[in-house]
């Protein structure tokens, strides 16, 4: 009896420190990162077609999901408005829903199942087919050539594709409103501005950095830390994107309780 | 000069060098023979810290490298991987120039590309090639576009990997006679893996054999076939029975 109270505790001990231990690997994985900014050489090219891949290339998926999300909301918030004759607050209620949450968490899960598993999937095979250790001979620290573009281009599309999911939600929303529930366009539009607060904005924005660099950093450390053969490719693109879409959903709350806790 | 200094090196339980000590002198051409999954990749990587040894030193020119200044220091190699490596987001002619176009030995495009092209053609690979994508090609032509990177910024001391595997005869012998050429025209220091007694007939001044984690012998070319160790001899002749044991 008590010999298997030992050995649970043993096993809930060993998670914990292995938790720990590998949080600390990843702190140290994006100080390292971070600490690269300003330091040259700079690779313009892979910045921007990195910036290309996270970013552009994002805009449709990411436009489509804000599109329905927003749509669903405006139907959502007019039902269970009527049941307490409040069905009026549509705009407001969709602007918030989706400046202040569903638009950057969308963004952030969509961006890590499209960006994190394809950066981790590229590096891993380059691990993998030692392109990495070849980067290393020909003088070239992949930390600069492959990180720092896609770390940076995360941070700055970021916020743009919360920005772009917002205002398509919001989109979404006034569609359904004006087609289906008979409100009038102008006066969504009106209470939709004139309800939004700059610290609406300000959280969203913050947001949409912090899963940016969340999801491209994922996806540089597990692809960078792939085991061997076709199964280390395999394991570290799944790793990566569910370290991705967690990471993301505590930061937004963490960030959230920063912003309106108040 | 390359000194090994007692390297060990284990993977978990699999201890594959156990005390190597090996010197490579300057503008010499050293050949490494040695069974299938003994060290010898590990060997090279070492010198180059992309692998880290548990214990001993590597010098080269009688500095520890892990006390040097990392990009200056690989400035001066070249590395032939055994499964080439290519960078396969780019196409071969940016692949064999990539030392070219950034850092220190920058150059414009323009001119980067035309040394490309002649190393592909030294490596026996028409210009067409140079647009293609490593993933188009069949693995002996990839196997030679590493090799014309390895040698296109014009290192002091190149590492080749298995440069003749799978390759035909003929272009076997293009490639020895280019490394030979490269050994004695540029003065390179070169250390090549092989297993083909052809390569180590033209390419070796020095043969050296990794068996067991240690070098089991290492003397001039002329001497090998006069070695008197049995392991040697062995490999060398390609027998099946002798001290060196088969799994069958
Ligand atoms: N990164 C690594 N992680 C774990 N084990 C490794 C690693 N690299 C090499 N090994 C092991 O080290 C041993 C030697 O490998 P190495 O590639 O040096 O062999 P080799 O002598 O080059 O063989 P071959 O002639 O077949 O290329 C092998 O048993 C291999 O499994
Ligand atoms: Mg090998």
């Amino acid at each position: 009896m008590s010999a298997s109270i030992i050995l649970i505790v043993r096993a809930l001990g060993r998670l914990c420190i292995d938790a720990i231990s590998a949080l600390g690997r990843l702190v140290l994985f994006a100080l390292a990162t971070l600490s690269q900014v300003f330091r040259p050489p700079f690779y313009l090219r892979e910045f921007s077609i990195a910036l290309l891949n996270v970013g552009y290339l994002s805009l449709p998926v990411v436009g489509l999901t804000a599109l329905f999300t927003g749509a669903a909301l405006a139907l959502q918030i007019y039902s269970g408005g009527s049941r307490f004759n409040a069905p009026e607050v549509v705009p407001q209620i969709v602007a918030i829903g989706m400046v202040r949450e569903l638009g950057p968490v969308l963004v952030g899960l969509m961006i890590a199942a499209r960006v994190t598993s394809s950066i981790a999937a590229e590096m891993a095979t380059m691990k993998v087919t030692e392109q990495i250790d070849a980067l290393v001979t020909l003088s070239t620290a992949p930390m600069k050539y492959l990180v720092m573009p896609r770390v940076l281009a995360g941070l700055m599309a970021g916020p743009v594709l919360v920005a772009v999911a917002d205002s398509i939600g919001i989109f979404g929303g006034f569609i359904v409103a004006t087609q289906t529930l008979g409100f009038n366009p102008a006066t969504y539009v009106l209470n939709t501005v004139n309800f939004l607060t700059s610290a609406d904005i300000l959280s969203s924005m913050a947001k949409g950095i912090a899963f940016g660099f969340i999801a491209t950093l994922m996806g540089c450390y597990y692809g960078l830390n792939s085991g061997r053969g076709a199964q280390g490719v395999g394991t570290a693109t799944k790793a990566s994107v569910q370290a991705a879409a967690v990471l993301i959903l505590a930061a937004n709350f963490a960030l959230t309780a920063v912003f309106f806790s108040a | 000069m390359i000194t090994y200094e007692n390297i060990h090196k284990s993977f978990g339980s699999n201890h594959v060098l156990r005390g190597v000590n090996l010197t490579v002198e300057p503008g010499e051409s050293m050949v490494i023979i040695g069974g299938s999954g003994t060290g010898k990749s590990v060997l090279i990587k070492t010198v180059l810290g992309l692998i880290q040894p548990d214990k001993g030193r590597i010098l080269v020119d009688g500095q520890d490298v892990t006390k040097v200044k990392r990009d200056a220091f690989l400035s001066r190699f070249g590395m032939l991987f055994q499964g080439g490596a290519l960078f396969d987001s780019m196409p071969v002619w940016q692949n064999v120039a990539f030392r070219l176009q950034r850092g220190a030995l920058k150059r414009p495009a323009a001119e980067a590309r035309e040394i490309a092209i002649e190393k592909l053609r030294r490596v026996g690979l028409a210009p067409e090639v140079a647009d293609r994508f490593p993933a188009e090609l069949s693995g002996g032509m990839q196997k030679r576009v590493s090799l014309a990177r390895a040698i296109a910024a014009e290192p002091e001391i190149i590492f080749f990997d298995e440069p003749t595997t799978g390759l035909d005869p003929i272009m076997s012998g293009v490639i020895n006679e280019l490394i030979r050429e490269i050994v004695v025209e540029m003065g390179v220091t070169a250390m090549t893996i092989t297993h083909d007694m052809t390569s180590v007939d033209t390419i070796a001044d020095k043969v050296a054999m990794l068996h067991r984690g240690t070098i089991q012998w290492c003397g001039p070319r002329a001497q090998m076939a006069q070695s008197g160790d049995p392991h040697v001899d062995q490999f060398v002749n390609g027998r099946a029975e002798g001290p060196i044991e088969t799994l069958r």
